[in-house]
């Protein structure tokens, strides 16, 4: 029989320290529903979406219910929405994003993500008008997700889309001005975007992946927290070994909900994603794994080591519970949505500068960060730059996702509910990039991708 | 299919009984059982098959759960899988 103390660990991972599977996200291609006439791409996309996602949401809970575990989110992925847009002779994305969260409603999914355009190197067809599309897009609709990926390794940073990528940020903010300024919490700006990722906002479904696939999110910051306070007093290469431990556990209850997702709607299983992505309730947070570590608060000295250990060590802990690793993987840093960065950002412990040497070392990159209401566009294109350079350089996926907090100042607070919680305005650098951002063209591809 | 019953709570008399006469009743067998007290807490850890049960599984974890939340106790049913995919390689 299985060993009593075993069943009761699940338990109370399950219970008490927050453990759930965060997503099962069903990516799907959308590349048969081009159409040059944009109504007739419409009604396909909305036929293909609920066809093969009718039962994902019923699924799901079955699920939950029999193996006992929280299955958090049912999400969608797409192909990127500028793919198909590329065909029609009336390139009208909102209408598209419109069809899109009517799809959602109708399959009942928390969120579709692949809104999306891939402008790497340069605009396709499609891509332009789609990216302008966005502040609108998300104003309008409640459950799309959208992302653009603006640089890679092999490719370089696209600088011309980043000056556009900054007024866009901007725009969804004040279209949503009233509510909180919720739209570019909806947005992520990528460099070396994964096209597996089943996480939002940043999730769409690749162009070389199949018609479907399965791709599971799991979390658990909670459990890696308990386990490290249970330890107590031990040396780094302990704390380590516990954490893979840990993430062992934590992603082999992933990788069987995924194959049982896989089996029971006949799709594809594509991969599990090793991440801890915290929610603001309390005792879910990464910050307070980094603070059970030894640091006095998240984002002292020290914090980008901590994370660095800690990150590595959920890969190397995960990676042989699951047959199939991919997306995003790693520790998450969105600051809103995680108790202990929210309360790091409230006192000051926690800067900007510190954030974005962590992001280094983590999983993704500037992540649910409120800036004050009057950043202009090109310091947002600054900060983009910024980031993307980062994960150009360290072949790595960087993303920013800030929100402008129209109307307010450093110290104010906006609340979004839910999962994507709430936080004060941080200040930035007041100086101003606009030169460098006004130059556009592109930086080009690093050394690094000459790997051939 | 085999599932575990986990009873988590104040110790009483009769939790044995009433969960095994739930289990009974809808021919559920009762393949093992071990019971501790853990941080004061009773804990009771039973192993059951469910091959033969005249009642879906998810219906049986309900009313296991309603029934343990009026007696002050916390019990899950839950599929025997997790715990062999979380516990052993």
């Amino acid at each position: 029989m299985l060993n009593a103390r075993d069943i009761l660990e699940t338990i109370t991972m399950i219970q008490d320290e927050h453990l759930d599977v965060r997503t099962i996200t069903m990516g799907i291609s959308l590349l048969d529903c081009c159409h040059s006439d944009v109504d007739v791409m419409c009604q396909r996309v909305y036929d293909k979406i609920t066809r093969y996602a009718k039962d994902l949401v019923r699924t799901g809970e079955q699920i939950e219910k029999e193996l006992g575990i929280p299955i958090i989110n049912k999400r969608i992925s797409v192909t990127p929405a500028a793919m198909i847009l590329a065909a029609c002779e009336n390139k009208d994305a909102v209408k598209l994003a419109k069809t899109l969260e009517r799809a959602a409603v109708t399959c009942g999914v928390n969120f579709l993500g692949g809104f999306s355009a891939l402008v790497q190197k340069g605009f396709g067809p499609g891509d332009k008008e789609l990216i302008e599309a966005i502040p609108e897009a998300l104003s309008v609709t409640d459950h799309i997700c959208s992302s653009v990926n603006i640089g890679s390794t092999k490719a370089g940073i696209n600088m011309d889309a980043v000056a556009l990528m900054g007024k866009v940020v901007r725009k969804s903010a004040e279209l949503t001005a009233d509510r909180d300024c919720i739209g570019p919490a909806k947005l992520v700006v990528f460099c070396n975007a994964p096209e597996d990722n089943p996480f939002m906002a940043g999730a769409f479904h690749g162009a070389g992946e199949p018609d479907c696939v399965i791709n599971v999110g799991v979390s658990g910051p909670g459990v890696v927290r308990a386990a490290l306070a249970k330890a107590g007093d031990c040396d780094l290469t302990a704390v380590a070994d516990l954490i893979k431990k840990t993430a062992f556990k934590i992603t082999r209850m992933g990788q069987l909900v995924a194959t049982e997702a896989s089996r029971r709607l006949g799709v594809p299983f594509g991969i599990v994603d090793l991440s801890l992505a915290p929610t603001p309730a309390i005792g879910d947070s990464v910050a307070h794994i980094l603070e059970e570590m030894g640091l006095e608060c998240c984002g002292c000295h020290g914090t980008t080591a901590a994370l660095a250990l800690l990150n590595d060590a959920v890969k190397k802990g995960g990676v042989m519970a699951s047959s199939h690793v991919g997306g995003l993987s790693g520790a998450f840093i969105p600051v809103t949505e995680d108790a202990g960065m929210i309360d790091a950002a409230r006192c000051g412990a926690l800067t900007l500068n510190k954030l974005e040497a962590m992001t280094a070392v983590c999983s993704v990159g500037l992540d649910m960060i409120n800036i004050p209401g009057d950043t202009p566009a090109e310091v947002i294109s600054a900060i983009i730059a910024d980031e993307a350079a980062i994960g150009m350089v360290n072949s790595k996926t960087t993303a920013v996702r800030v929100i402008p907090a129209i109307g307010k100042q450093v110290g104010e607070e906006l609340s979004f509910g839910g999962l994507l919680g709430s936080g004060p305005v941080m200040p930035l650098s007041t100086y101003s990039p606009a030169k460098f951002i006004r130059r556009g063209g592109r930086i080009p591809a690093p050394m690094q991708s000459l790997k051939n | 299919m085999r599932a575990v019953i986990t009873v988590i709570g104040k110790d009483m008399v009769g939790i044995l009984a009433k969960v095994s006469t739930e289990c009974s009743n809808h021919n559920i067998n009762v393949l093992e059982v071990t019971q501790s007290i853990l941080q004061d807490l009773f804990a009771m850890i039973m192993m059951v098959d469910f091959s033969k049960s005249d009642i879906p599984f998810t219906e049986f974890s309900d009313m296991l759960g309603k029934m343990g939340n009026e007696m002050g106790l916390s019990i899950h049913v839950m599929h025997e899988d997790i715990f062999n995919a979380m516990h052993t390689i």
